[in-house]
């Protein structure tokens, strides 16, 4: 047993580090958040420069295949820096449906493309509020088109293409879809979400031509396990945020002075952010058992992808908030750098299922594995 | 990254799961023996063939095992429901310290007794003006030839009624500044002028005591670090305790609240199915998914050399809080029958009602709630400390309250 990364891996953390303080600093941030820019076209070049997109992806498809256990500390890292790129859609949702229900075939045509960059895919869940359920699926598909409107889609407006999840009329009553977005039958519209550095979009499907991605009727099941998959590589950028939300707050509270001396002399302040250190710890040793059970195709996935992502949900959300309390007026202003966390704990936290439908998953998750 | 046992452990896994299963106690065995009779018997067995204190040196009881040979082993030995509980402060926190700052024939006296469960050690630190601030203790000790005179109150001390040993930290003097006039020493609970009395505690229990010291006497030979040095004595005292008190999974745990949550009903319905409740018990498991790893992770950063550090105090001030509210939830779903203490009408034998009513103790004892989050934010995320009152003063000039 052993419960830490490897030297390689720390190292790799290290170079990820360094190169989003070059690349993404809290300047790179704003300038997205000030912009109409839907992502930072600039940055996400860079990072496709240093094989980030191509990290699990098998070398037969032009990936550098390498575990999963790599790609948690980018996706930490970048959960750090706030980075403004379309890296979740993209690796976490459409590369890892492709890798598990592509065919040869598409394998072939995708996963290159994904590697490279030249192709940036996103995951179509959504029709508006409330929790989505292949019984009330509304989006349908009749013999390779797709009809519908999913809404919001994480860079709906800058992606090559989605994976559709669609009404079926077999099996678990959903299949998922591989649909082109620059086609005559899909139109997209920027939707403005909390998070002014992410983009993203409602997209209408007219009889879009699209393609089957896995069995028919087997795509609610697919839809879960891939959700629980990206859980986990979503679980660690958000601890990779509240640890940085932390780091903030101290930073701000050993400078800050009120009645002659540091805020983070008060016991508010401290037994307020040894609460955040408290939630940040333990969801982090949470994403190492996910981490784990991703890269070793542990039985266990589905249990510890929920315990994950639901310890990190309540830990990046948490330290946001308590970040901009620490900061006072200060970090209620457009200036202050506190709302980039604010504004991105929020959205990881619904993104892909919030806090309610993950603990209820856990839950389900654990029945099954003591029944099992 | 790997959760799973390599070679070496499966085959040290496997080793221990068998002696375990050859040697547990049957209940047949146990029958008519007080607690500590059971558990020192048990601990003695283990002791015997090698399974105690498994990571200490051989020579001292041990078998030098690793830190990761250690998890597997509690996680083997909590496979059953063996008869523990009175030996976590002799072997957790007495012996490191003795380990740390003891000589050679006081590890050779003391050390094998300790692992053995031959002899049962208490701690005398916290006194009625000394608990949070627990460097304003009183209890003074006076040089007299080659022993040193005791005189004075310890108080909250478990186990005192059956221990043989205590560590203890008195004053030598007064007129420096506290944590300066500090020396540590560790005694035979049984000298002349040691006078301990029960406290009963608010579970109706009496576990702790109150300890008397009336001109007790004590060979310079047991002070443990230089006169004046008692504070980092018993800082390696304090970090050990944080890791040995620990997570308080035991007891009611996510697994106790699932099976009550399957049994109970709400709207005709079991509990599990209501989503307040899945929601609840989701996010205690987290928390307790959550120890086990950091515990692990601390234990891997052991076995590649690192001490442990403050962050252990994470355990203790996740851990009592969640038993407190689980507990009180576990109450909630049995409504109106929740309040009903009796081994024989309430469910799960009372343990509800118990693990609640002694869970203050454990938001308590070793450092309040607000003393862990104090050393978390002090020492791991380097906030300075509140400004002191009595700092640089002699302890003599120190303003004092009436309680």
């Amino acid at each position: 047993m052993d419960f830490e990364f490897s030297d390689e891996q720390e190292l790799l953390r290290e170079q990820a580090r360094g190169f989003l303080a070059d690349n993404c600093p809290p300047m790179a941030v704003r300038k997205v958040l000030d912009s109409d820019a839907q992502y930072d076209a600039e940055l996400w070049q860079k990072v496709v420069e240093m094989g980030w997109t191509a990290t699990v992806i098998p070398e037969e498809f032009g990936g550098l295949g390498l575990s999963y256990l790599e790609l948690v500390v980018i996706a930490e890292e970048l959960g750090r820096a706030a980075a403004p790129i379309p890296f979740s859609s993209s690796v976490y949702l459409a590369t890892e449906a492709l890798l598990m229900l592509g065919s040869q075939e598409q394998k072939e045509k995708w996963l290159p493309m994904l590697a490279s960059g030249e192709a940036i895919g996103t995951f179509a869940l959504a029709e508006g509020n409330g929790r989505p359920a292949a019984s009330n699926l509304k989006t349908a598909a009749t013999g390779g088109s797709v009809t519908g409107r999913k809404i919001p889609v994480a860079d709906g407006g800058i992606a090559d293409f989605a994976v559709v999840v669609a009404a079926s009329n077999q099996g678990d009553g959903a299949s998922l879809h591989l649909v082109e977005l620059d086609q005559s039958g899909v139109s997209r519209e920027a939707v403005r979400t909390l998070d002014f550095t992410r983009g993203h979009a409602a997209i209408d499907f007219a009889n879009a031509q699209s393609e089957l991605l896995g069995g028919d009727g087997a795509g609610w099941a697919a839809m879960e396990s891939l959700l629980d998959r990206a859980a986990v590589l979503f679980a660690w950028e958000q601890v990779g945020l509240a640890d940085a939300a932390l780091e903030q707050a101290r930073d701000y509270a050993m400078g800050r002075y009120a009645f002659g001396r540091s805020i983070a002399s008060y016991q508010a302040i401290k037994h307020k952010l040894a609460g955040m250190y408290v939630k940040n710890t333990l969801a982090r040793s949470n994403c190492y058992y996910g981490a784990w059970a991703l890269d070793s195709g542990s039985a266990e996935l589905a249990l510890a992808a929920a315990t994950a992502r639901v310890g990190a949900i309540q830990a990046a959300v948490h330290a946001a908030e308590e970040n901009v309390q620490t900061h006072g007026g200060m970090g209620f202003t457009w200036e202050f750098d506190c709302q980039f966390y604010y504004r991105r704990a929020k959205l990881l936290s619904v993104n892909i299922g919030s806090e309610g439908y993950w603990q209820d998953k856990l839950i389900t998750a654990y029945e099954q594995t003591n029944a099992a | 990254m790997d959760f799973k046992d390599s070679k070496d452990e499966a085959a040290f896994r496997a080793e221990a799961a068998a002696w375990l299963k050859d040697n547990v106690p049957s209940e047949e065995e146990l029958a008519g023996m007080d607690e500590i009779a059971a558990a020192k018997l048990w601990q003695k067995r283990k002791y015997d063939a090698g399974w105690a204190c498994i990571r200490w040196d051989k020579e001292f009881g041990g078998r030098g095992a690793n830190a990761i040979e250690q998890v597997i082993w509690n996680q083997e030995e909590a496979k059953y429901n063996v008869p523990a509980g009175f030996f976590v402060i002799g072997q957790g926190m007495a012996a490191p310290t003795l380990m740390t700052w003891g000589q050679p024939e006081h590890h050779a006296r003391y050390l094998p007794k300790l692992a053995s469960g031959e002899e049962i050690w208490c701690q005398l630190f916290s006194e009625p003006a000394g608990g949070s601030d627990l460097a304003a203790l009183r209890t003074k000790a006076e040089r007299d030839g080659d022993d040193w005179v005791i005189n004075g109150q310890k108080i909250w001390t478990s186990g005192a009624h059956y221990s043989d040993y205590g560590i203890l930290v008195v004053r030598t003097d007064p007129n420096v500044p506290k944590h300066k006039g500090l020396s540590y020493f560790f005694l035979d609970m049984k000298s002349p002028g040691v006078e301990i009395k029960p406290i009963k505690q608010l579970t109706g229990g009496a576990n702790f005591n109150e300890v008397y010291f009336t001109d007790v006497r004590i060979p310079d030979s047991q002070r443990l670090g230089e006169v004046g040095q008692g504070w980092q004595v018993a800082l390696t005292t304090l970090m050990n305790e944080r890791a040995a008190i620990g997570g308080g999974g035991a007891g009611v745990n996510v697994e106790m609240a699932y099976r009550i949550a399957n049994e109970v009903m709400i709207d005709d319905k079991p509990a599990i199915a209501d989503s307040a409740v899945r929601a609840k018990l989701a996010n205690w498991y987290v928390q307790e998914s959550g120890l086990r790893f950091t515990g692990y992770r601390s234990m891997t950063a052991m076995s590649r050399g690192e001490i442990p550090g403050p962050e252990n105090s994470i355990g203790k001030l996740v851990g009592a809080p969640k038993t407190q509210e689980m507990a009180s939830f576990c109450m909630d779903l049995l409504e109106m029958s929740g309040a009903i203490w009796d081994e024989q009408l309430s469910k799960e034998a009372g343990m509800l009602q118990l693990t609640y009513m002694g869970a203050p103790g454990g938001r308590i004892a070793g450092g309040t709630d607000e003393i862990m989050a104090n050393i978390i934010a002090e020492r791991v995320l380097g906030m300075p400390q509140e400004p002191r009152m009595d700092k640089g003063m002699a302890f003599t000039e120190v303003p004092t309250g009436s309680n």
